[in-house]
């Protein structure tokens, strides 16, 4: 034991800061400990990727209207962004609001019906019917019944987002440990507690997956609400920048699009490093 | 010596399955009673029934002559596997059945049982960064903090290798003699049952039932010496024969 401790703090990682011990290998996957080296290469590839295609087109000469080059989109990126700005912030309410009320929905209703196994047979098919149904499909019906407004891209982002939270938090209060859930009985913990404190961190790692996948899916339903009527959100800059071929502005607008998703995508993995790490 | 916990024609049925059929001890204060018997002898099934995690289906357990059918704050409950929770560090998993209860930890005694079972320094940690036998040994920390009368231990060294398993024992043992709560101790080895127990009780397959209660008489702490003498190695021999139900003339060719 002595020699272990001793070995320990010779390698720099004394018992005292554990913490910061874990959360360092927690994070190395992440942001925190890459080495200079490594951003070089990172840097580098993305360089030799972005300029080949940039030479590529100019070599092949193709048309600006087919595929603009990488610096095009740059420049349209910087030149357009204060038109576009306005855009990205009506997509982003729509995003927020409508993710909001179907991942909060998505959430009560697996909480709830995992409890209730025979509830929860009735209410399956009519969980995957939604889960499987393209959202988009439903949006003219809703402009027609809510006009051009917000109103019908948040529905169909709630209704986008909410089953496909609620199905995979429902994996997640599914899996009960009854050991665990008996430890906490054998203390006298009401069915409430076992709840919070047994049944919601085991769901956690499967509870932000759905919100994960949930707050992509919402972003592509808002953006293809969008494309189908309203006069503005990214969506609609899409179809306008294409119906007028400006492409290097189309992409400009596919650029945002996609450094949107990558975030949400980051921010879900972020969080569950930090509070769901221990499933690896 | 006065009955701790009484079991009195204890039977746990399923359907028409009796797990557990009127199995009726008494278990001492101070002492030690460890159980063992084949796989699948309703060991598990009567623990869980004293912790009143399980109720009879006939008869009944009694703490202090008070009937048990719901989980009691002086019983703790050791399990299989440590069942530590792995999203909490090992203090908060230690601070879990006071969170449960509403009320303040006994950090002083905490400190000292975590002293005691060598974890001090450990606090921070997660399970999964801990070996089993710590793990096993922050889930005995757990059960003690709430000073419990009776500590109900499910195989709770099973999964661990032999020499671990060796440790652990001496350690069960030191923290009973030094909080001489009553131990029941489930087993699936007679050495580690004769090393703890005052008594050793067997209990026999399909229906689960008392088959013998046996007295082990020596004095502690067992040494390595007690544990290798000839009065320890035949009774082990005994229950042996017990539990395979070998005949009597091949314990005595043992002999």
């Amino acid at each position: 034991m002595n020699q272990l401790s001793t070995d320990r703090s010779v390698s720099g990682n004394p018992v005292g800061p554990t913490v910061g011990l874990s959360k360092a290998t927690v994070f190395a996957a992440g942001t925190g400990a890459r080495s200079l080296a490594e951003v070089g290469v990172i840097i580098l590839t993305a360089i030799i990727v972005i300029g080949s295609l940039e030479l590529a087109l100019i070599w092949f000469e193709v048309p600006q209207y087919v595929l603009p080059t990488p610096s095009a989109v740059g420049k349209a990126l910087i030149k357009e962004f204060p038109l576009i700005a306005p855009h990205l912030g009506y997509t982003l309410i729509e995003l927020s609001c409508g993710f909001a009320i179907g991942a909060s929905v998505g959430l009560f209703l697996a909480a709830v019906i995992t409890q209730f196994p025979f509830a929860e047979k009735i209410i399956a098919p009519y969980i995957l019917i939604l889960v499987t149904t393209p959202m988009l499909a439903l949006v003219p019906l809703l402009i027609l019944r809510f006009g051009f407004g917000f109103e019908p891209r948040i529905i169909a982002v709630a209704l986008a987002s909410g089953p496909m939270v609620m199905i995979n938090a429902a994996t997640g209060f599914r899996r009960t440990d009854l050991d665990k859930i008996a430890l906490a009985r054998s203390y006298g913990a009401t069915t409430l507690q076992i709840f919070w404190k047994i049944r919601a961190p085991m769901a956690l790692p499967m509870i932000l997956v759905g919100l994960m996948i949930g707050a992509i899916f919402g972003l592509l339903t808002a953006v293809g609400a969008e494309m189908v009527g309203g006069g503005f959100g990214l969506g609609n800059r899409l179809t306008t920048y294409s119906s007028m071929i400006n492409m290097p502005e189309f992409f400009a607008v596919i650029v945002i699009l996609s450094t949107m998703g990558v975030l949400i995508y980051m921010f879900f993995f972020w969080v569950g490093k930090r509070w769901a790490s221990w499933e690896t | 010596m006065t009955a701790k916990l009484t079991i009195c024609g204890a039977g746990k049925s399923y359907g028409d399955f009796d797990a557990v059929l009127d199995c009726s001890f008494d278990v001492e204060a101070n002492t030690i009673v460890s159980i063992v018997g084949p796989s699948g002898c309703g060991k598990t099934t009567l623990l869980w029934s004293m912790s009143g995690l399980h109720e009879l289906t006939t008869g009944e357990i009694r703490l202090d002559g008070q009937p048990i059918t719901a989980p009691h704050p002086d019983i703790g409950l050791v399990f299989q596997e440590a069942n530590l929770l792995p999203w909490r560090n090992l203090i908060d998993n230690i601070r879990f059945p006071f969170e449960i209860k509403h009320t303040k930890p006994d950090m002083e005694w905490i400190d000292h049982l975590m002293d005691r079972v060598g974890l001090k320094g450990f606090e921070t940690r997660f399970p999964r960064q801990l070996s089993g036998g710590m793990q096993q040994r922050a889930a005995i920390v757990r059960a003690l903090s709430l000073r419990p009368q009776v500590l109900l231990m499910d195989e709770p060294f099973g999964a661990l290798d032999a020499f671990t398993r060796e440790e652990m024992n001496r350690l069960v043992e030191e923290i009973w003699l030094e909080t001489r709560t009553a131990i029941v101790f489930i087993t699936h080895s007679i050495e580690e049952a004769l090393f703890l127990s005052d008594r050793v009780i067997v209990m026999s397959q399909q229906p689960g039932k008392v088959q013998s209660d046996y007295e082990v008489p020596f004095a502690r702490p067992r040494t390595q010496e007690t544990m290798s003498s000839r009065e320890v190695f035949d009774l082990t021999n005994l229950i042996k024969a017990d539990i395979y139900g070998a005949t009597t003339h091949q314990s005595k060719a043992a002999e």
